[in-house]
């Protein structure tokens, strides 16, 4: 599983969900300060990290990535001021519909992401591709 | 009710008309992404017509032959991959537009900051990665649907919180543009932190006077109202037509007014610093604000406590540029401290002024006031970011104690008379206001506009404004200048008497079986039970949705869905990130 293109295929695949105003700038700024990341990594904009679908993240999953990566809001979002709250929910909401797919469950991860957080987006990455590798290969169910 | 479409066709009924831009960005895409392999592998998707490879998108050539291809071609999408959708995106909308094509048909992707930048090292790593982002680009703008800004009636008229330099200026200005303001202050007086300055850099116009003049322009426009001691505790309504509430000091009613806009210049406080930092709290050591006070209360030759004042040093940088803290500068405290020290030694020249400082940030034109301070005998000495200076009294003596990294190892102790902290600016305590407008925060504690160059007044929140320092550190002239671009800003929104919101909003479809659960999470009532022949859906209120999406996965009918990210087109992203090619997938 997880195998992708080039440099990139022996690195697990991850489908970031990150936000327009507050995470996408974090994650750009990583672009601007030239600081690298797996090419195996990919991101979505939504507006809100609220906004999320359960459904979106077992698709990517079921679909070829091998990790979804929520970056939230926390306190700082614009919209919700109880988004922290309702982000978990999603994520674990997505997880209770992989259980019954043998897809383990540390395939989602969740964290804070602010519009400067370019360092930890990278660290994040990092950490996640690591515990992705070290997963053992789901078989169909 | 009907349920938006959102799918349309395309002329020959089963495919779309797509063309697809790839950017060079001169070479900042190019040399770490094989631009024409890109273009080669998403030109034969059915939904594209066209699709080329340009060294920069944003040219006026370029811009120019988009215009032309999409009405040549009857192009019904367009995809542009090069940077951030931060920086172009009203760019390509305009382009859109100009050639007839509906500007929500047209997708931007990024292949610079989110590819090119960050892979620099992995070439067909970042070229599988950007065909893949395209391709899910293609996705997305095949699924896109014409939609028209949602039209709201305005009001014309605004509220202003805060009464300093930008609060002031702010409303003069929209009063002058015929709009009736109503200027709320949370003290008893107007002026903010100028109000209470002497004279000031670069003209020595006094602070004073300066607000005295602004407080006239004010009172001769009947427009404005001021409100002191005065508070904003509520708003509702959207946007262009909010209802605000404002308190008063006890015992006066709450007045409640509708306004358009609302301009936010609640500025800044000074830095305090902690009991014992660079000996704060020992006599003799004072602030920034508090010597300007001092100066400005006395005129003539300088005296602390009743004896004569011989020499200062001036600390910079106190509460500023700490990392794990305010990280930030502040920026007008090494122009405020050269300014200072000038009127210093023009009342007695033989005060000695040492200058610890970190670096000295007199930009652009304070650069002279720089020079000045020097040439009247200032001493600038560097210390290093991690060996700050010591501040102790010794018996009857203040001492600081440095390096100079500037002229080698030795350690200075300089005694002094007096030492100033050159204390930095810091976001104004302001949390009810804050949670209540539902601003967002940047890091520092100041409030966050949409976008540093392009947007630099608006904030997410539609139809509020920011102004002034409460924004991150100015100067009187920068917090002007910003008061004035919220007024034209405000002025474009609310002249018309109508105002176009963003159409991403969320729309409920034909799976609803109104049960109420959105209605319930929705923090700005947008949703409401409609019945449609006598069935009972869900109805979102396109001017009052933010398109937040937060209700969609409340929905247990998976009913939702947010314009412009579609459930069916996030599946498409996905598709077009993962290749068209899987052999393996992890769940048959
Ligand atoms: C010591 C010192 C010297 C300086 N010298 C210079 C100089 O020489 N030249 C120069 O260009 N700049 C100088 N500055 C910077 C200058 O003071 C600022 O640029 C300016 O004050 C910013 O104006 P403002 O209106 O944004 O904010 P402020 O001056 O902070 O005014 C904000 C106002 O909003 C009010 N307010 C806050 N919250 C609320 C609320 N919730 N409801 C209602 N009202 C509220 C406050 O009471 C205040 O009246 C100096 C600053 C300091 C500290
Ligand atoms: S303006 Fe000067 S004193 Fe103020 S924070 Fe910046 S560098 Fe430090
Ligand atoms: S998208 Fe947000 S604002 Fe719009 S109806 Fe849903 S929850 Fe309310
Ligand atoms: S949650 Fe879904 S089913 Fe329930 S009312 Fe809202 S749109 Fe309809």
């Amino acid at each position: 599983m997880g195998a992708g293109h080039g440099a990139g295929a022996t690195s697990p695949r991850i489908l970031v969900f990150s936000t327009a105003n507050i995470s996408d700038p974090g994650i750009d700024l990583a672009g601007s300060q030239h600081r690298h990341y797996a090419s195996s990594i990919s991101t979505i904009t939504v507006p809100c990290s609220s906004s999320i679908q359960p459904r979106w993240i077992v698709y990517a999953l079921e679909h070829g990535f091998d990790g979804v990566f929520l970056a939230i809001d926390g306190d700082e979002c614009a919209y919700l001021p109880d988004c922290n709250a309702r982000s978990s929910r999603i994520a674990a909401q997505a997880q209770e519909r992989l259980r019954p797919l043998g897809i383990a469950l540390e395939r989602v991860r969740m964290a804070a992401l602010c519009s400067v957080c370019s360092e930890a987006f990278v660290k994040h990455m990092d950490e996640f591709a690591a515990q992705l590798a070290a997963l053992p290969v789901e078989v169909a169910a | 009710m009907e349920h938006q479409e959102l799918t349309t066709p395309s002329p020959d009924g089963e495919h779309r008309r797509i063309g697809v831009y790839i950017c060079h960005c001169g070479g900042n895409i190019s040399d770490f992404v094989d631009v024409a392999a890109v273009r080669d592998a998403v030109a034969t998707d059915p939904n594209v017509v066209h699709a080329e490879t340009t060294l920069f998108a944003c040219s006026d050539a370029t811009q120019h032959d988009m215009v032309e291809r999409i009405q040549r071609d009857g192009l019904d999408g367009l995809v542009v991959a090069s940077c951030s959708p931060k920086l172009h995106v009203p760019t390509f909308r305009a382009v859109s537009r100009r050639a007839g094509l509906n500007q929500f048909q047209y997708t931007q992707v990024n292949i610079r900051e989110q590819c090119s930048w960050v892979h620099s090292d992995d070439r067909p790593g970042a070229t599988a990665k950007a065909t893949g982002l395209v391709r899910a680009g293609i996705g997305h703008a095949s699924l896109s649907v014409p939609l028209e800004p949602v039209g709201v009636d305005t009001v014309p008229s605004a509220l202003v919180v805060g009464g300093g330099v930008a609060g002031l200026r702010a409303a003069v200005g929209l009063a002058d543009l015929g709009l009736s303001v109503t200027l709320v202050e949370r003290t008893d007086h107007l002026g903010g932190a100028v109000g209470g300055l002497g004279a000031m850099f670069p003209s020595n116009q006094s602070g004073r006077e300066l607000i005295a003049q602004l407080v006239d322009e004010v009172a001769a426009r009947p427009t404005i109202s001021v409100l002191l001691e005065t508070e904003l505790v509520a708003k509702s309504g959207t946007f262009g037509n909010y209802e605000v509430r404002l308190e008063g000091p006890a015992g006066t009613d709450p007045v409640t007014a509708t306004v358009g806009v609302l301009v936010i210049a609640t500025g800044f406080a000074s830095y305090e610093p902690a009991l014992g930092e660079y000996g704060y709290g020992i006599e003799g050591v004072l602030t920034l604000p508090e010597f300007t006070a001092m100066l400005d209360a006395s005129p003539g030759p300088l005296h602390y406590r009743g004896r004569p004042v011989g020499s200062i040093a001036y600390v910079y940088c106190v509460g500023s540029r700490q990392p794990g803290g305010n990280e930030y500068c502040s920026k007008y405290c090494c122009t405020a401290t050269a300014h200072v020290a000038v009127q210093v030694a023009a009342r007695d020249d033989r005060v000695t002024q040492y200058h610890l400082y970190r670096d000295v940030r007199t930009y652009g034109v304070y650069e002279l006031l720089y020079e000045e301070a020097r040439k009247r005998g200032s001493v600038y000495l560097k210390y290093a970011d991690d060996a700050p200076p010591d501040v102790e009294r010794r018996g009857d003596q203040l001492v600081v104690t440095a390096r100079d990294t500037l002229t080698g190892p030795a350690e200075l102790e300089i005694p002094v008379d007096l030492v100033v902290l050159v204390t930095g600016m810091v976001a104004a305590p302001n949390h009810d206001l804050t949670s209540l407008l539902k601003l967002p925060l940047g890091s520092d504690g100041f409030y966050n506009e949409i976008h540093p160059k392009l947007r630099p007044v608006e904030t997410v929140v539609d139809g509020v404004l920011i102004a002034g320092a409460s924004q991150g550190p100015k100067t009187v002239s920068e917090s002007v200048a910003s008061a004035l671009a919220a007024v034209a800003q405000s002025g474009a929104m609310l002249l018309n008497g109508r105002a176009e919101l963003n159409p991403l909003v969320a729309v409920a479809g034909a799976a609803c079986a109104w049960c109420g659960e959105c209605a319930a999470v929705c923090p700005y009532d947008a949703i409401s039970r409609v019945e449609v022949d006598g069935v009972a859906v869900a109805h979102i209120d396109p001017s009052a949705c933010k398109g937040c999406g937060g209700c969609a996965p409340y929905c247990p009918n998976e009913a939702i869905d947010l314009l412009g990210v579609t459930t069916a087109q996030v599946e498409h992203m996905i598709d077009g990130m993962v290749g068209p090619v899987r052999e393996e997938v992890l769940v048959s």
